[in-house]
């Protein structure tokens, strides 16, 4: 029982009952938008409108009160105001305490960064309940450090509770770090490791980013965990969240402008003192000048248009180039960075003598290293392999797919060998290539696969525009020019890069476990079999390949990597895309309907974006494969 | 329209090895022959016939470690040889003789050529690299006494001093060492205190070479840059930056100025050796004839200035000799 001015008594209970009725049933807005900010004004500067505020929810019984706090967390203009309106509410009522700590943070993860300012704000700004938040921070941490939470949570989930642990950094004070120091730093160090283990790069750059900032707050002094990442605009909103905007900022106006005055006519002064010594400099040096026109012209020069650039000549046999490259000649390092350079088109030029030492050199190339630092050393390298690859395709990939599965080779040689069978796939299959290395113009969306990149983005978007292209249009705009037709060299070869990639994947070597730790190799190698598989359009083995990749993909589906089966799902695209309509229908139909019920699974259940994504793409595309068998009259 | 570059006057082959430096003896009257001298990798001295072209004789004082610098000594009869063997030694070349008549350790490992300078008559100030990492030392010739020792400030972070000149403005006055180090800074130092007179950085790589003209006080140094550096000497004793010049390829190995002051000429790492004109610096010659990196140039001394003629020791062992700009 309260006292309103005026001198009346009256119970305030009814009103919560209210409030909570009218929230639960999902009217949070209209009365929570009237009700707030009116309640905003009042308890400003009241106490009394504080304290009936506070008894106001309070007195909201339990069922109802997991809508009111949410509504009241969502709307409210900032973390004091959300403060005065709550009071303790959180420490005296469980259910609140419930839904703040656990449910908003834990269990759910569409809040806007707002919201969860207003949130950790609201427990950072009390006392009592500043245990609250030091608890909050301890179960966010080790939620982040788990890696099955690392591996199994959508990205979503992860990037939110990245941010709420660093705003709960931002808002603790020196005494609350030192005495949680220990924990802070076990926690990272083992989150650190679960992200930086995962294949998809947004996960890692979460991992580093978080981790950095834990790493800035307890080593105050010495050095702090500094990783290298790429900046974008995720990283640098994560990074601002560390740092707390004091709540007011008010900008004198007043006195502003009076000091804009006085600057303003001291500017102008400091360049008239900047001009003197200025206009005085030149005058001695032209001075000079005049004195000695006469003495220099006696001597006349002779021609120098000779004296050019000295370039050292690279050899013009394919055979010298070997030479060169692995001859223990390591003086003339010179020759050596011209025979780099110089390679590929060397290779391009002279096939029949490249063919003759085509695995000679692509062993060479394999097992190349920078001598000296030239610029572009790997593009430079990976350009001569495709040269050789596509001049002599047939025993190179044979010798390439065969050191995939070799022994004693790094990650990064294996996952080469994938991008180089890459891009001589491409440019092999592509119809307009003339020998050129980068297709200007062509209009097949292009597959620009440079070592490092994210191939799975560049898939959504070839898969995407293959539909469009699948949709009739009626106006068709200006016409194209026929590109000139090739034979499609990628025929006779298709099934010499594609098999041997997928024979031996489950078979683990002790320096690589395709299956087990090696997943990321995995993932690349999956990716590059759905690149195959697309480009394997119009061959002739494309329906062998079909059939094997489809069996490939099904022993794999249950993956836990999600790019493994963001890979798995684009081997499917490819193949929907490239095996003609009347070929799967003849041999895999039995297979499709299963791989069918798995994507529908899969478009529900995932919990990666991406994955989902191309499930659903999946389905559009068998069904617009069906509607089109369905449409030809049998 | 241009005329195309001379090609040389002659060339003087037979030293089987890399030529590090040579210096000219044609100041003599007639009857004395005129005479090059010719250090090489292999560590023997050559002392070429410039009438006939071919070597008179051949000194090995050096245990076959490559030679660096030579240079006379009042005239063809005594000669001074610095090696890689760490000695500086004194030939006694008169009437046909070829013997080391003195020698000076001085226990430095690179290759930074000695200066001489002539104070008086019989005595020189010779400067050269010491043991210690940053120091030249200063000797008196030929008693080898020790004049001092430029020992830059600690922390000066100098490294090792790359090229030296000796000068002074007029007989008798104070001399001063000109030295340029391996951070691409060419430092000025008072002999006599034995302290810095100006700092100047004039490359961000190591000073290859310098060479300075007294009279006008304006010196040039280059370096593995493409930058070619002219700089002064005001009356404060401060250097300044006054120029700078770029070249088409990087690497200067060696500088010299002719003793009249018109021209300078530039050995180069791409095998070129440019000429230019030294008021200016206006590029005059590229004279384009050795096949490795040139490692020296020299002026000729000849009294007769139509005579005067300008050599080139190569990496590819050839010795090239050239007239050019003689009749200015």
């Amino acid at each position: 029982v309260f006292f309103i001015p005026g001198g009346l008594d009256c119970s305030i209970s009814f009103v919560s009952h209210v409030l909570g009725k009218v929230c639960i049933h999902g009217r949070q807005k209209e009365i929570l938008g009237v009700l707030v900010p009116r309640l905003t004004d009042l308890t400003k500067s009241d106490c009394i409108w504080q304290r009936i505020c506070w008894r106001l929810v309070e007195c909201v019984p339990d069922r109802w009160m997991e809508a009111v706090v949410l509504g009241f967390v969502q709307r409210a203009p900032g973390a004091d105001v959300l403060s005065r309106l709550l009071g303790n509410l959180v420490v005296k009522n469980k259910k609140a305490q419930f839904v703040v700590t656990q449910k908003m943070l834990l269990l759910q993860y569409g809040h806007t960064t707002a919201v969860l300012q207003n949130l950790l704000g609201y427990l950072s700004l009390d006392s009592l309940r500043r245990t609250l938040l030091l608890r909050v921070l301890q179960e966010l941490l080790e939620t982040w450090s788990s890696s099955s939470a690392v591996k199994h949570s959508p990205a979503e989930q992860q990037l939110y509770i990245s941010k709420a642990i660093l705003i709960c950094l931002s808002h603790l004070k020196e005494p609350e770090i030192e005495s949680c120091r220990q924990e802070l730093l076990t926690s990272m160090m083992e989150g650190v490791k679960c992200h930086l283990d995962s294949s998809l790069p947004q996960l890692r750059r979460l991992g580093m980013v978080v981790a950095e900032s834990i790493s800035l707050k307890i080593n105050t002094e010495g050095p702090v965990l500094k990783f290298e990442y790429e900046e974008d605009d995720e990283t640098r909103e994560l990074k601002s969240l560390l740092v707390q905007t004091p709540p007011f900022c008010v900008v004198p106006d007043l006195p502003d402008d009076d000091r804009s005055e006085k600057a303003g006519p001291a500017l102008p002064l400091a360049p008239e003192s900047d001009e003197k010594p200025q206009a005085a400099a030149p005058v001695v040096p032209d001075e000079e000048l005049d004195s000695e026109l006469d003495s220099d012209d006696d001597l006349i020069p002779y021609d120098m248009s000779e004296d050019k650039e000295l370039k050292v000549k690279a050899p013009v046999y394919i055979r010298d180039c070997i030479e060169v490259l692995t001859g223990s000649g390591s003086e003339d390092v010179d020759k050596w960075e011209a025979t780099v350079k110089a390679l590929e088109s060397l290779v391009r030029r002279n096939p029949t003598a490249t063919r003759e030492v085509s695995v000679e050199l692509a062993k060479i190339l394999l097992h190349l290293e920078e001598k000296t630092c030239i610029e572009g050393f790997v593009e430079l390298r990976q350009r001569a392999q495709v040269a050789v690859l596509t001049t002599d395709p047939i025993p190179v990939a044979k010798y390439l797919t065969s050191q995939f599965y070799s022994l004693n080779y790094s990650l990064r040689q294996r996952m080469d060998i994938l991008d180089v069978l890459v891009l001589a796939a491409q440019e092999l299959s592509c119809p307009k290539f003339h020998g050129k290395t980068k297709d200007s113009g062509a209009q097949k969306p292009s597959i620009q696969l440079l070592p490092g990149s994210d191939s799975s983005k560049d898939w959504r978007r070839i898969v995407d525009e293959r539909i469009k292209s699948k949709t009739r249009r009626f106006n068709m705009g200006q016409s194209h020019v026929e590109p000139a037709s090739r034979p499609n060299e990628f025929n006779s070869v298709a099934g010499h890069f594609f098999f041997p990639l997928i024979q031996h994947f489950d078979r683990p070597l002790t320096t690589f476990d395709l299956l087990g730790e090696d997943h990321l190799v995995l993932g690349r190698l999956v990716h590059t079999l759905a690149v195959l598989m697309y480009l394997a359009v119009n061959t002739v083995a494309v329906t062998a390949m079909g059939k094997a990749l489809l069996e490939f993909v099904w022993a794999l589906r249950f993956h836990t990597d999600s790019y493994v089966r963001q890979g798995l799902l684009s081997c499917i695209s490819s193949l929907l895309l490239s095996v003609p309509a009347e070929q799967i229908l003849a041999d895999m139909t039995e297979e499709l309907l299963e791989t069918q019920s798995w994507l529908g699974d899969v478009m529900e259940k995932d919990p990666d974006g991406d994955c989902r994504r191309l499930a659903l793409q999946n389905l559009l595309l068998m069904e617009n494969l069906k509607k089109k068998l369905e449409a030809v009259p049998s | 329209m241009a005329l195309p570059p001379p090609d040389p006057q002659f060339v003087l082959r037979g030293t089987s090895a890399a030529v590090h430096t040579l210096h000219f003896s044609c100041g003599g009257p007639e009857p004395d022959i005129p005479l090059l001298f010719s250090g090489s990798e292999n560590g023997f001295i050559h002392v070429w016939n410039l009438k006939t072209h071919r070597v008179d004789t051949a000194l090995d004082g050096h245990g076959r470690k490559s030679v660096y610098c030579v240079k006379t000594m009042d005239g063809k009869d005594r000669l001074l040889s610095q090696g890689h063997d760490q000695r500086i030694c004194f030939w006694d070349l008169a009437e046909g003789r070829t013997s080391v008549t003195d020698s000076v350790f001085t226990e430095h490992v690179g290759f930074c050529r000695c200066s001489l300078l002539k104070v008086a008559q019989g005595r020189w100030l010779m400067a050269m690299a010491a043991r210690s990492l940053e120091e030249v030392q200063i000797l008196e010739l030929p008693s080898k006494t020790s004049v001092c020792t430029l020992k830059p400030e600690v922390g000066a972070k100098l490294g090792m001093p790359m090229c030296l000149k000796l000068w002074q403005l007029s007989c008798g006055s104070q001399p001063v060492l000109l030295a340029g180090y391996e951070d691409g800074s060419v430092v000025l130092w008072n002999v006599s205190m034995r302290e810095v007179l100006s700092q100047l950085i004039c490359h961000q790589e190591p000073v290859m070479s310098l060479d300075f003209d007294s009279e006008k006080a304006k010196g040039i140094s280059g370096s593995s840059e493409k930058v070619l550096s002219i700089w002064s000497l005001n009356e404060q004793q401060n250097l300044q930056v006054y120029k700078t010049h770029e070249l088409v390829n990087a690497g200067i190995s060696d500088i010299t100025i002719r003793p009249d002051k018109k021209i300078l000429a530039t050995a180069g790492w791409d095998h070129r050796i440019r000429i230019f004109g030294w008021k200016k610096l206006k590029p005059l010659a590229v004279l384009d004839y050795h096949t490795a990196t040139v490692h020296c140039v020299s002026f000729s001394d000849h009294s007769n200035p139509r005579e005067r003629l300008l050599a080139t020791g190569s990496k590819d062992q050839r010795i090239s000799v050239w007239s050019i700009y003689a009749q200015t």
